[in-house]
């Protein structure tokens, strides 16, 4: 690539310009997805494991250290190593159970 | 000019070739996959690999645009392990075959025994064909322990040339360990479920351009049959060269794919089916 390091070739000034509206309207889809799932008739049951997901990601995204990408997608993986004896159905789920850890 | 190197155009209208053709793709491969549905028998898989490397390719060209196959059950449809051996059985028939570059999509997608008992049995398909080798990762939460998997079994296999494999769809959490690894790594371009443009253009800048590249996956599902054009927009405003662009979108498919014998960036004149 053009630059060394991982440095992107546009200072952060720019990126910022770049990317900022797009990161906002993000932001606050979450927020709006979060109120939304607050106002169902059914809010005051248990949580659901992906909603915890998302919360734990969003810990990780305001934190600062780096790799938070990485990091996220990590925090949402199945942590097991071992495969399993037979496939639980076609789809993933977007984030690993915890009682199935 | 660009090259997508993952691409279901089974799944896909014609208009979508008139439209990767106008955005500048010349050529497209084609991995074998799940079609939504779980076939109901080997004959099935027959029509489809006659579908992927007879019907396919003319469509393609006439939009001058080359199209190349890969043969394989896919890792969706591998849970039955006698019904896979009879489909795997027909793999040599269509390897033989001038627009075949190799065994893909193989992989896991649950991370089950059985997906990797059919796996390692491609992989011995592919190593005794001298085959290029396309592979798929997990979704989502499966796909840091079924990539892990999937490199521990090319490792334990040992008879396949790193540099012979593309293993696709990595993200942020799996790209280094494919490289690391010798093999090339493929960036899938989703709308939610892979990565965004901006993420794959960050993956870049990060890990560098060398045994990369990037596609559209473009299917039945949510995709963007344009998202390496599009991605190459996100490239252009982000400041990256010419030369790094055409790296990525052309030159580095190009390279991997050329390692079969088979692969042309030149359609085949059009023909009337």
């Amino acid at each position: 690539m053009t630059t060394p390091e991982g440095k992107p070739p546009l200072d952060r000034k720019t990126l910022i310009d770049l990317g900022f509206i797009d990161a906002r309207a993000k932001v606050l889809d979450i927020a709006a997805f979060l109120d939304r799932l607050d106002r169902a008739s059914d809010a005051n049951t248990p949580t659901d494991f992906r909603v915890d997901a998302i919360r734990s990601a969003l810990e990780i995204a305001r934190d600062n250290s780096p790799a938070r990408a990485e990091r996220i997608l990590k925090c949402w993986s199945d942590p097991t190593t071992q495969p399993v004896a037979h496939a639980d159905g076609k789809a993933a789920r977007g984030a690993h159970p915890p009682h199935t850890s | 000019m660009y090259i997508d190197p993952h691409v279901h155009m089974v799944s896909r209208t014609t208009d979508d070739y008139a439209r990767m053709a106008t955005a500048g793709c010349v050529a497209v491969t084609e991995p074998a996959f799940w079609a939504g549905f779980d076939r109901s028998s080997a004959a099935g898989f027959h029509d489809y690999f006659r579908q992927l490397t007879e019907s396919e390719p003319r469509r393609a060209a006439a939009y001058g645009i080359a199209h190349h196959a890969w043969i394989c059950i896919n890792p969706k449809e591998a849970e039955d392990h006698g019904f896979a051996r009879e489909v795997m059985s027909m793999i040599p028939e269509f390897l033989s075959r001038p627009n075949v570059l190799g065994v893909g999509e193989i992989g896991l997608n649950r991370n089950s025994k059985t997906e990797l008992a059919v796996f390692e049995e491609h992989l011995e398909i592919a190593a005794r064909h001298n085959s290029l080798v396309l592979i798929h990762t997990p979704h989502l939460e499966d796909k840091l322990k079924g990539t892990r998997l999937i490199l521990d079994a090319i490792a334990a296999h040992g008879k396949i040339n790193p540099a012979r494999i593309l293993v696709d769809h990595v993200e942020e959490h799996t790209v280094r360990m494919v490289l690391d690894r010798g093999m090339w790594a493929g960036m899938t371009l989703y709308p939610d479920t892979k990565c965004t443009a901006a993420r794959a253009v960050d993956i870049m800048e990060m890990h560098g351009t060398e045994r990369i590249w990037i596609n559209s996956a473009g299917d039945w599902g949510h995709s963007d049959p344009l998202a390496v054009p599009k991605a190459v927009v996100t490239m252009r405003a982000r400041g990256h060269t010419a030369a790094d662009i055409q790296k990525i979108s052309f030159d580095n498919p190009r390279s991997f794919l050329s390692q079969s014998g088979n692969f042309s960036v030149n359609a085949p004149r059009p023909t009337i089916a």
